[in-house]
């Protein structure tokens, strides 16, 4: 205590004497301990927050300013044109159909994967053998790197390729499409991959999320009766809630920004005509590729108004009870 | 005691991010010694697109090496990436800089002009004019203006790989001429259940060739110089070339689902069709010799049944039948490169450097003196092509720079997967020369 206090003490303080200075001395003492707690704060974050000032808010600056001008990226933007990018880019069909991909990919990712993770972590969450071997082999496709799974996929759904093949051999050859060629068809090809390879995340978030369902509480249902069914869906799920929202908070991010898959498994035609562009990679067809980096800038404060306003939405009306711990102080 | 050590270190983190903030603007720019060649040691950054592991890389490692051992001042450090991302973000990137490359790669056409009026390139006009004049009219595709800012090292007009085994199994008995003797020999090879013709429309370029094929025909070589100058696309001819495009793809000479066909660099695409004896033809231009290679499962067969020939003359048409569409890569040096830049410029496009790049089989040589090596049997016939040619139109998408091709492309693709017209072709091209 007392080598503690000396610590604190200021360097030019009075030395310490009984009865009145005593209490100065304990104010001084709380003023020292203040800005020494501020020290420590700037310190601490300072390297942070100039990396978060230098690589994201810079940045998003410096895009801003530029999706104002009319720029392909030779010598310095000169020429103002205001909100034209922005007007433009809302007359192009081809990028309203890059918004349109987005949607069914956030609303599609949701709502099949929401359920088969739930269904699926339900059933791993029970105790049967290899129950280890099942909850690694579900995480796989999480774990590969996205540009191979788009590769590898890409190499499957070929014309006459390996999926093709299986169809086939398996009686079901009237299935058979043109995967990625079919521009009615190749956004369902990809959300079905995105499905398969982001399916494992969700599942594995949830069983987190089980591990932390008390036992008691399941126990006290079965002992009043309740069947496995009922204790699922009256217990087990509602405990789940913020699990699931913070996933569902995370893919739709994730699926608003989608960018490498689409890059990888479908090729620039496809892309090109609308059939499989998303946002991200629309912005880079026309900020690189046409060389309109003015425009490309917009694109890109386009997406990242959508992603925002999106999660604030998300965080305001269904993160918000997870955040003050509402469910926590009810479970007490 | 303790505050003020504490104090001392919160006072170095926040100097050590002043540091790393000044560190980032820093920079410096190299001192270019104008003074006299070869005196002051100078290292030269060489930025190709050689980037897969192959003869074209290992040649140019060689000529670096060799032009620093003529040269012991000269150093030079390659750096190789690849073509889209070295001609898409990193030179765009690196010219908005303060520290480009000291010589790398260009291709003539639109996004040189503009890189010309950014002030980015050296003139070099006075000093190779020797050089120039021994690699003839490729030369000016590096020019801007009447003044010289690049040299080529490759250059080479497109036309259609064929392989001559499915020729001859389905009677026809000579390369076709005109686009009425392509329609029959079509229907030839569809009568032996051949695919006639591979396209990669998947990667947009090669589908795009056709409708630029097409307007060569269908434009006279005053209408399409125009076109290229000032940006204009008003001339009918560029609507009947995709009319014709429409008529022709209306034959269905192309395999099934080309719309998702790559270009290249893959068994599955139009490339490895060819090369693996899955399609009949193929329009490609003369580095095509170089990517069959590498996706054949047989190379010696491949050798022995690929064959060559122009694209064909559409009869009737304004168009200079003996005009071909071709391009080539070059290099130039930054504004602010050392003198030596230059000399190595010299020497990568002087006969022996360019001999040894023809043998390396990667594409065709630029200047005379080289043309001895190739070798080639379809590279020769490209070779004769070339200087026949009475005019060479730089590809268009090059030509017209990066944004007008590239809407043009995507318009042609759009035409090619049945959602596109003729009309709409050159109305996304005006549209995109004002975005």
């Amino acid at each position: 205590m007392t080598s503690a206090n000396q610590i604190r003490m200021p360097a030019g303080g009075a030395s310490a004497s009984p009865a009145g200075p005593r209490q100065a001395g304990r104010a001084s003492a709380r003023r020292a301990d203040n800005r020494r707690k501020w020290y420590e704060i700037i310190g601490l974050t300072t390297p942070a927050i100039l990396i978060y000032v230098m690589f994201v808010l810079v940045p998003m600056g410096f895009a801003v300013y530029y999706s104002l001008f009319r720029w392909r990226g030779v010598g310095p933007p000169t020429e103002f044109v205001g909100l034209r990018n922005y007007t433009l880019a809302f007359q192009d069909p081809i990028f309203l159909d890059a918004l349109r991909n987005n949607a069914i990919i956030v609303f599609g990712s949701l709502l099949i994967q929401g359920p088969i993770a739930l269904g699926v972590a339900l059933l791993l969450n029970r105790r049967f053998r290899g129950r280890a071997v099942f909850r690694l082999l579900v995480f796989v496709p999480y774990v590969l790197a996205e540009v191979t799974v788009g590769i590898m996929w890409k190499l499957l759904l070929t014309g006459d390729g390996t999926v093709d093949a299986l169809l086939r051999s398996l009686g079901m050859g009237g299935l058979v499409q043109a995967w990625l060629a079919d521009l009615d068809v190749v956004i369902w090809t990809l959300l079905a991959v995105l499905t398969w390879k982001y399916v494992g995340f969700a599942i594995i978030l949830l069983l987190a999320g089980l591990s932390n369902v008390p036992d008691e509480l399941t126990e006290a249902a079965s002992i009043d009766g309740a069947s496995w069914w009922q204790i699922q869906r009256h217990v087990t799920i509602p405990l789940l809630g913020p699990t699931i929202r913070i996933w569902m908070f995370l893919s739709m991010i994730g699926s608003l920004q989608i960018f490498d898959m689409i890059w990888v498994t479908s090729v620039p035609a496809v892309r090109s005509l609308g059939a499989s562009a998303t946002m991200a990679t629309y912005m880079v067809d026309n900020g690189f590729f046409a060389r309109l980096w003015g425009y490309g800038n917009a694109v890109a404060v386009i997406l990242f108004v959508i992603s925002f306003v999106a999660a604030l939405l998300f965080q305001r009306f269904l993160l918000r009870r997870d955040i003050e711990g509402a469910i926590t102080g009810r479970a007490k | 005691m303790a505050t003020k050590r504490r104090r001392s270190a919160v006072l170095a983190l926040l100097m050590t991010g002043v540091l790393v903030a000044a560190g980032c603007s820093g920079g410096g720019e190299e001192a270019a010694p104008q003074g006299e060649l070869y005196k002051d040691p100078v290292t030269l950054t060489w930025w190709h697109n050689a980037s897969q592991d192959g003869p074209g890389k290992t040649y140019w490692e060689k000529v670096a090496k060799d032009f620093s051992a003529l040269h012991p001042t000269v150093k030079i450090e390659i750096e190789a990436i690849e073509t889209n991302q070295l001609q898409r973000t990193r030179i765009p990137a690196a010219l908005l800089s303060s520290d480009p490359p000291d010589i790398f790669m260009t291709w003539g056409g639109g996004e040189m002009t503009e890189q010309v009026e950014a002030d980015y390139l050296k003139e070099v006009t006075d000093q190779v004019k020797a050089e120039v004049a021994n690699i003839g009219s490729a030369a000016e595709i590096w020019q801007v203006k009447g003044k010289q800012y690049g040299l080529p090292f490759r250059m080479g007009i497109e036309g259609i790989w064929y392989n001559k085994d499915m020729f001859a199994q389905a009677g026809i008995s000579a390369p076709p001429t005109t686009f009425e003797e392509l329609n029959a020999a079509v229907t030839k090879l569809k009568a032996i259940n051949v695919v006639p013709i591979a396209v990669g429309a998947g990667d947009k370029w090669p589908a795009a060739h056709w409708w630029y094929n097409m307007a060569l025909r269908a434009c006279s070589v005053d209408t399409l110089k125009k076109a290229a100058a000032e940006k204009t696309f008003d001339d009918p001819c560029f609507v009947k070339a995709g009319q014709d495009l429409k008529a022709f793809i209306d034959t269905k000479p192309f395999q099934p689902n080309f719309i998702a066909t790559p270009g290249q660099n893959d068994p599955t695409s139009a490339n490895g069709m060819l090369a693996n004896g899955k399609a009949a033809m193929e329009l490609m231009g003369d580095w095509n010799r170089g990517t069959l290679d590498t996706v054949a499962t047989d190379k010696t067969k491949l050798a022995s049944f690929l064959g060559w020939f122009p694209v064909p003359a559409i009869s009737g048409s304004p168009g200079d039948p003996k005009a071909a569409l071709g391009g080539g890569d070059g290099f130039s040096c930054s504004k602010n490169a050392p003198a030596e830049c230059v000399e190595f410029l010299k020497y990568i496009v002087s006969p022996e450097v360019q001999k040894g790049y023809a043998e390396t089989g990667t594409g065709l040589p630029v200047a005379k003196g080289a043309e001895g090596a190739v070798k080639d049997p379809a590279l020769t016939s490209i070779l004769q092509a070339t200087s026949g040619s009475s005019y060479v139109q730089l590809w268009l998408d090059t030509a017209y720079g990066s944004t007008v091709g590239t809407a043009m492309n995507d318009a042609v693709v759009a035409i090619f997967a049945g959602n596109g017209t003729p009309e709409k072709v050159v109305s996304a091209m005006k549209a995109a020369a004002s975005k």
